[in-house]
């Protein structure tokens, strides 16, 4: 009987946790994403978390996209040509990465390279005092470390993603015409055939959604990290890991809103 | 006289760990407080909970006669507003070139325009005894006991009427200890400011008090004044300021 007890306690204990964490998160999120809209505005931090998202962010992005937009084109080709569907493989590449890979792969890259170092710079700061002294100097921490953040990640993603987009379509074209022998002018009408500006935009609303949720993992587990330097690595890894699940689960859900009517 | 900072009965817990129970403690204005106590005593956690970066479970804390707890967050924010803090270990901005992290306060309280705040921190920077070449350094590139001062100059800068220092000589030699322990006291005097020192070093207890205070079992064992700390009477404080391991505090050692 006390086995199934304590048990139960167990099983309590964790969902209550876990109702906490969702919790805590909702409320860190409704909080930055306030202070985004209510002054003092600090624009050169904005712009900073900017270089740090997008401009930083765009060799790996854009690495990404080329290359999937070349195994894209090889992969199609190998499975169309059984069906003698290879007319289809250029609609193929832009639909898939605007509409999927260009948002996810990005939000993954960045979520790993700018998401982590959103959470160990604000662990640091706030297991060597620095976020204390923020408020002690007349500053909302919330207001200067959190809200540009999220502000940027929402403005730098669309952006990469938009960048990727051209250079996934881009790599699927040159393996197309140079290495599967496709006519360059019949590619490019192919691939712009099917192509609609819903199928653009879809994918650069995800990336809003995925640029925010890459900052508010990172400041969130970065501000709530307790411990010193095992507590900052511990930040990092869960703003990683959660912001990827949280990027694959999202797109599913937005995938079911913007397409299936 | 209304003392500038009052506290009666402050409680605060960590889940079954009483840190602070009921502490009472005055703080006249112009005077220099200093707090001893062992390590986990809860020194920190005391001048934490007057700046707000703690919420205490119970207890009242009064600024100028005004109980922070109670007032508006708008009151609150401005009754701490006068507050400057040395933490313990500088708490630089490391981001930051050293002459911004000495003009951070003035800049966000807006009490001082961009152009003007390089002059101003070289200015500052000055009377803590720096030249004006550290000011575009970044912390990171500064001794220990360059930091502390960069950290002092950045709680001097707003000219506040109450300042904070979290063992301001930890982690130095005796005689940069020494030195800071000095621009301490000429930066409170200078400023008419009133001041809470929490430290374990009893040569810097002695050098920047007027009085002092031992909190222990999460309460206030003894005050008196500053230069009396080594001769008290107190067994608690004589322990204490002896490094004796005999004595009323036991240390929670484990063999």
């Amino acid at each position: 009987m006390n086995a199934i007890l304590g048990l139960v306690a167990a099983i309590g204990a964790a969902v209550l946790d876990a109702v906490a964490l969702v919790g805590a998160l909702t409320m860190f999120g409704v909080s930055g994403l306030s202070h985004i809209f209510r002054p003092p505005f600090y624009p050169r931090l904005v712009g900073r978390s900017l270089m740090e998202i997008g401009y930083f962010s765009l060799p790996v992005v854009a690495l990404t996209a080329l290359f999937t937009g070349m195994v894209l084109a090889l992969q199609s080709y190998t499975g169309f040509s059984r069906f003698n569907a290879e007319s289809a493989i250029a609609s193929v590449v832009v639909l898939s990465v605007t509409r999927e890979l260009g948002p996810v792969l990005a939000g993954l890259m960045v979520s790993g390279r700018a998401g982590a170092a959103m959470a160990a710079e604000l662990g640091t700061m706030r297991v060597t005092d620095q976020i204390d002294a923020l408020s002690t100097l007349s500053t909302d921490p919330m207001k200067y470390l959190v809200a540009p953040r999220l502000l940027a990640g929402i403005i730098a993603l669309p952006l990469l993603v938009a960048i990727a987009d051209i250079l996934g379509v881009l790599g699927g074209f040159l393996v197309a015409t140079l290495r599967l022998g496709f006519n360059p002018s019949t590619y490019l009408i192919n691939t712009f055939a099917n192509l609609r500006v819903d199928d653009v935009m879809s994918g650069l609303i995800k990336a809003c959604v995925f640029g925010f949720v890459i900052s508010l993992m990172g400041c969130f587990n970065g501000y709530r990290s307790r411990g010193g330097a095992q507590g900052v690595g511990a930040a990092t890894t869960s703003a990683v890991v959660a912001a990827s699940i949280l990027i694959l689960a999202l797109d599913y859900v937005l995938t079911q809103v913007l397409f299936i009517k | 006289m209304i003392p500038k900072i009052r506290i009666r009965g402050l409680k605060k817990a960590f889940g079954s760990k009483i840190v602070l129970d009921g502490v009472d403690l005055d703080v006249m204005p112009g005077t220099a407080m200093v707090v001893i106590g062992g390590s986990g005593t809860g020194k920190s956690v005391l001048i934490k909970s007057i700046l707000g970066l703690v919420t205490p479970d119970a207890g009242v804390i009064e600024i100028d006669g005004e109980d922070v707890l109670k007032a508006s967050p708008r009151r609150a924010r401005e009754l701490r507003g006068q507050i400057g803090m040395l933490f313990q270990n500088g708490a630089l901005f490391d981001s930051l070139p050293v002459w911004e992290n000495v003009a951070f306060g003035l800049l966000a309280e807006k009490k001082i325009r961009r152009g003007q705040a390089r002059a101003k921190a070289i200015d500052v920077l000055a009377q803590v005894g720096l030249a004006d070449n550290v000011a575009d350094l970044s912390p990171a590139a500064l001794s220990g006991g360059m930091q502390k001062r960069v950290a002092l100059a950045r709680a001097i800068a707003s000219e506040p009427a109450i300042m904070f220092f979290d063992e301001p000589t930890t982690g130095l030699d005796p005689i940069m200890g020494a030195v800071i322990d000095e621009l301490i006291v000429d930066c409170v005097k200078r400023l008419g400011s009133t001041s809470i020192a929490i430290t374990h070093d009893m040569a810097s207890a002695v050098r920047i008090g007027d009085t002092a205070a031992m909190l222990y079992e999460g309460r206030i064992a003894w005050t008196g004044p500053a230069a009396g700390l080594l001769t008290s009477d107190n067994p608690v404080v004589d322990q204490f300021t002896h490094g004796r391991s005999a004595g009323p505090i036991k240390m929670a050692l484990r063999r």
